[in-house]
């Protein structure tokens, strides 16, 4: 009898994204559940003084990083940000307009290996205040935040309260030293309370919106939420 | 003409078996779900790739999460429930183990393993070994679901995973209990091959034959 049920469930043709509809319920209802423990304010933090200068992380995926193949081009592109009728092109040097945080967390991925990393950036709710972004006229936040490369091949998309999250930031330093090519130069998400899939390299596009923005991995079968 | 007279007795109870093979079910689910995931890093064991292709568990770390956090409900929701059970009735008893457990325990072994020759006295339902093994899936079940929540989760149950010494040594402790759960398994489907129809009829529908 359980054997009948499982080989249903694996074999529904009715599918969201690629898992199972069941299945997908499931991971929203995880989400509901899970949420309510408040991740938004515990930290990802590793308490160690040790510097990790020198130390490069592991790059573990190249999708999204095909435009600029030349450093200098990196350097000099503006990231587009869409926030209701504002309408932002901003130079990477501006991000560095509002203070810089930097802390040690344990970045995990969703394959199960992880790394200690130091980072460094703006935090995303001061460059949100900064340039007054993310707020309806009515003073409510939008409810998603969509990020994708200049290439427009990755983009993520992530519950507003995971992006007002402290140590949610937009990082140009990592391990003391500016962001390596292809771990993200010149600008990258880095969002520790959830895996690395959401942490976007390359920022081209920042909208913040009501209706959630695509999410390349959601797509392919795996949880949206993806949270901690 | 003398009548064949049968005695039936009552070995496990509705709540146990039923408990039981729910268990092995969802059990079976949470260790083929979790080598989907284990298998996106595979970093203690290694089998080679045209094995994993064959078994076909490679490339499907979306569909294990997909399952693994859909069947750890049930899973975990019938192992408290057994659990409850076992301590609400008086079926823990049968399971307690005391000082005098573990060298009857062995001499258990050592009569199944054909070194020695005197065979143990039992009482109760199990024998010394087989309470020792229950209580030993009994600690595993709820070390896998703890270092289960601590990878999980590990920034909201935060606490859970340093308790654990951290995140990379609560996955591994996760796998621990997995390859000790498939030990378990194969011990007992010997042991209960040796102990023979009888007693897997009873696991089945509850009675035991005492004499016939």
């Amino acid at each position: 009898m359980g054997i009948i049920v499982f080989k249903y469930i694996q074999n529904s043709s009715e599918r969201i994204d690629g898992t199972p509809v069941l299945l997908r319920h499931s991971f929203v209802w995880n989400q509901k559940v899970w949420s309510k423990l408040s991740t938004h304010n515990k930290l990802n933090l590793i308490k160690t003084k040790k510097s990790l200068k020198g130390l490069d992380p592991r790059v573990n995926g190249d999708i999204g990083l095909s435009e600029f193949q030349e450093s200098a081009d990196i350097k000099n592109y503006s990231i587009e940000v869409i926030s209701g009728s504002t309408k932002l092109n901003l130079p990477v040097s501006s991000f560095k307009s509002t203070p810089k945080i930097g802390y040690t967390s344990e970045f995990r991925c969703i394959e199960g290996w992880s790394e200690d990393t130091q980072y460094a950036g703006t935090r995303f709710s001061d460059f949100m205040a900064f340039y007054d972004l993310g707020k309806k006229s009515d003073g409510t936040y939008y409810q998603y935040v969509g990020l994708e490369t200049p290439d427009k091949k990755y983009y993520v998309s992530i519950d507003i309260e995971s992006m007002l999250h402290p140590q949610t930031i937009l990082a140009y330093e990592m391990n003391e030293e500016p962001i390596s090519d292809d771990n993200g130069a010149p600008l990258r998400l880095i969002i520790p309370i959830k895996y690395g899939i959401k942490s976007l390299k390359r920022i081209g596009r920042i909208v913040f919106s009501d209706t959630r923005p695509p999410d390349y991995w959601a797509e392919r079968g795996y949880d949206w939420y993806s949270g901690f | 003409m003398g009548e064949k007279k049968i005695v039936i007795s009552e070995k496990f109870t509705r709540v146990l078996r039923w408990s039981h093979w729910i268990n092995f079910f969802m059990l079976t689910l949470m260790i083929w779900s979790g080598i989907l995931i284990y298998w996106a890093n595979d970093q203690y064991i290694k089998i080679p790739n045209e094995l994993a292709s064959a078994l076909s568990i490679r490339g499907r770390l979306a569909e294990g999460m997909g399952w693994h956090f859909f069947i750890m409900w049930f899973f975990v929701g019938n192992g408290i429930f057994y659990f409850s059970y076992l301590l609400l009735s008086s079926e823990w008893r049968s399971l307690a183990i005391d000082r005098k457990t573990w060298p009857e325990a062995i001499s258990v072994i050592s009569h199944d393993l054909k070194i020695s020759k005197v065979k143990p006295i039992q009482k109760g339902k199990f024998n010394a070994a087989q309470k020792i093994a229950y209580v030993s899936a009994i600690l595993m079940g709820a070390g896998a679901v703890l270092s289960g929540l601590a990878i999980y989760k590990p920034v909201s149950l935060g606490f859970l995973t340093s308790m654990l010494g951290g995140y990379k040594a609560a996955r591994f402790e996760h796998f621990l209990m997995m390859i000790g759960f498939v030990l378990f398994f194969i011990v007992h489907i010997i042991q209960v091959a040796r102990a023979g129809w009888n007693n897997f009829r009873a696991m089945a529908v509850g009675y035991e034959i005492e004499k016939d």
